[in-house]
């Protein structure tokens, strides 16, 4: 059974939301990534959403552009963060999905992609840029692998694209709850439950809820009303704040702060 | 690639490829173009395409767009015959298709006042624009001053800097711009950022993209707005000559106007078409915008097109004296056009359309952008090698007054 239907199964039986952190891979380095990942599963995270840098993310806010860049300038590839996947399958089986720019999916043969990353040891993609009826093939190569491709619904999304998005979204849905680019938001738009809960009607799948998240408070409202919160830039801005340290202090001062949206997520 | 050889390719290709009647529904041309954005702004595309559809086969739209294009950019433009510029090469006859005429200076403002029109139609409030040379931005902010709607222009920093004229110009016209700092501070970077705003604005916001790239409806779109380029060479050579030109010659950066240029004739399969892309500097990574010459087909800006990318899909940096051929991408139906081989892509140089600049403004007294500079660098290496009684048309995108500071630079004057 695929890690991450795994993880929702045990949830469920447990009435808890999943608590997902974004982080980007090899920012600031493969290393401490690893490191963080591992981190995050000690202090109760379920699943982690990995970042596979893009030149020009179009979804994404300054916040993970920013981290992008940096670990692009590096020279991070996208066959060193499969080898750093591999590495921590022999300590870790936390549900790992990357979320992917289609250029880069495209670009390494859509289902030899697909083959690779699953080899490596992820558990599902996010490809933000790739709308469903773009490639509906890749569903099924991600089915013939036991693997998830996640699809997002945005409040824009008419209810026609809804129930569209919903029949192929595989493991989660990942609701998008802000109009707009990833990024941290003083508070939560109105049309979230709203349009949860008309996604709960069109689908078993479960939905996780991330964009503008950003708050131990922000987490546990969305955690009482969704499947798994997911937070992103608010953990990059806190990587940023020790990018200058050595990497046994980033990885605790973060861990401490995803801790407090853990347990306002659980709460 | 040789005169000679390009010659005989164009030549061989006798169409066997279905030319018209793209995009799909789902914007395809063939195996390039399509929608790959992301969810937020997909019913937004949905709508411009469904709103563009409705528009293009309502009279009183075309009738409007068809004032404006008369009235206020001045259309339809010339089709100059280039005695001096054809005696001195020595080969085939060169007619300039004056772009550079348009109010503006350049065949941008078609597009612009055909995409505001559609704005106004869909009740939207605000313009957002990506500019590189400045010239789209210059158009849009003009069209958004004589409509009287709100607009921000995102230009890289970069560009900013080679194109200070523009900044100013956008500025007195009452148009916001929007310096970007993120990445390569140029074209690609400044269209990420309007996207950006596009996701959070989408529903009060149109975004008028400058060239026939992007997702589907926009490669389309840009494309029939700029029609009016070819359509009119057909008529006024027809008019000169009373016969179809040999070859159409134009620059391609994300390819709007030698798109305009070319789709009117791409039925009529004795016309070759050559688009002229940047070279640059030299053919190294960073060194030119060879987009179409070099690249692999890969996903950029929410289309599969040939791109400047490496082996896990990130954005190579490119190079071109000319900031409006900066561009790691094109059109998709640019790279449909080639793997069909209806159209032909070749690349010049830094040098070779600084060269043509002078040559241009000295034979002519036409000062050329950069930008079309290197088309007429490639028919000054091409000309000659074609006999006097064939016939080719450039497209003169734009004027090069733009450019006179970077020029002005590079030959070392202080002006």
């Amino acid at each position: 059974m695929n890690r991450i239907d795994k993880k929702f199964h045990d949830l469920k039986s447990k009435k808890k939301p999943a608590f997902i952190p974004f982080i980007t891979a090899g920012d600031p380095d493969l290393q401490t990534t690893k490191a963080l990942i591992l981190e995050f599963e000690k202090r109760g995270a379920d699943i982690i959403e990995l970042g596979i840098p893009f030149s020009d993310p179009i979804a994404d806010g300054p916040i993970i552009q920013a981290s992008y860049y940096r670990t692009l300038v590096r020279g991070t590839k996208v066959a060193q963060i499969l080898d750093m996947v591999s590495d921590l399958r022999c300590k870790s089986d936390i549900p790992i999905v990357s979320m992917v720019s289609y250029s880069t999916v495209f670009k390494g043969g859509c289902q030899a992609f697909i083959e690779k990353v699953c080899k490596a040891g992820l558990d599902g993609l996010t490809i933000p840029d790739m709308p469903v009826e773009e490639n509906l093939n890749l569903f099924e190569v991600a089915k013939k692998n036991d693997f998830k491709i996640v699809c997002f619904v945005a409040p824009t999304t008419t209810d026609e694209r809804m129930s569209l998005i919903t029949q192929y979204s595989q493991g989660f849905l990942y609701y998008i709850s802000v109009v707009g680019i990833t990024g941290t938001r003083d508070k939560l738009p109105e049309d979230v439950l709203q349009n949860i809960n008309k996604l709960k009607k069109m689908t078993k799948t479960p939905i996780a809820v991330g964009f503008g998240v950003s708050t131990p408070e922000q987490a546990r409202l969305i955690g009482g009303i969704a499947d798994g919160v997911i937070v992103g830039s608010a953990i990059i801005k806190e990587i940023e704040k020790y990018l200058n340290e050595p990497s046994e202090k980033l990885v605790n001062k973060v861990g401490e702060f995803v801790g407090q949206l853990i347990e306002g997520s659980k709460g | 690639m040789g005169t000679t050889t390009l010659k005989s390719k164009v030549q061989k290709h006798e169409g066997s490829c279905r030319v018209t009647g793209f995009p799909d529904k789902m914007g395809h041309f063939g195996r390039f173009g399509g929608k790959f954005v992301p969810e937020t702004i997909m019913p937004a595309l949905d709508q411009l395409e469904k709103a563009y559809l409705e528009a293009k086969n309502d009279p009183a739209f075309n009738t409007e767009l068809e004032y404006y294009l008369r009235e206020y950019v001045g259309r339809p433009s010339t089709l100059y015959y280039a005695e001096r510029l054809t005696k001195k090469l020595g080969g085939a006859k060169i007619y300039l298709k004056r772009e550079d005429l348009n109010h503006t200076g350049a065949h941008k403002i078609n597009n612009t006042i055909g995409q505001i029109l559609l704005a106004i139609r869909m009740g939207k409030k605000r313009i957002i624009a990506e500019t590189g040379a400045g010239q789209h931005g210059v158009a849009t902010a003009t069209a958004a001053a004589m409509f009287g709607i709100e607009c921000d222009v995102y230009m890289g920093e970069e560009d900013m800097r080679r194109q200070s004229l523009n900044v100013f110009r956008m500025k007195l016209l009452g148009t916001r711009v929007i310096p970007v700092t993120s990445g390569s501070k140029t074209l690609k970077d400044a269209t990420n950022e309007a996207f950006r705003d596009w996701m959070a604005s989408v529903r009060h916001t149109h975004y008028i993209l400058g060239s026939v790239v992007g997702p589907h409806p926009y490669p389309m779109m840009v494309r029939d707005f700029q029609l009016v380029i070819g359509k009119e060479v057909k008529k006024q050579i027809l008019e000169k000559e009373n016969r179809l030109p040999d070859y159409l010659i134009a620059c391609v950066g994300g390819g709007s106007n030698s798109m305009g240029l070319f789709h009117p004739f791409i039925e009529d399969k004795e016309v070759k078409m050559i688009g002229v892309e940047a070279g640059g500097i030299g053919t190294g990574i960073g060194q030119h915008a060879s987009t179409l010459t070099s690249g692999k087909v890969g996903i950029l800006h929410g289309s599969a097109s040939y791109v400047l990318q490496d082996d896990d899909g990130q954005t190579l940096p490119v190079h071109s004296i000319s900031a409006g051929l900066d561009y790691p991408g094109v059109g998709p139906e640019h790279s449909y056009l080639k793997d069909i081989g209806r159209a032909d892509y070749v690349s010049i140089t830094d040098d070779e359309a600084v060269n043509a600049f002078h040559e241009c403004a000295r034979l002519e007294g036409i000062i050329p952008a950069l930008e079309a500079s290197h088309a007429i660098a490639y028919t000054m290496k091409f000309a000659p090698t074609v006999s006097k009684d064939k016939i080719i048309v450039i497209c003169l995108s734009g004027s090069g007054d733009k450019d006179s500071f970077e020029v002005a630079k590079k030959l070392g004057y202080k002006i």
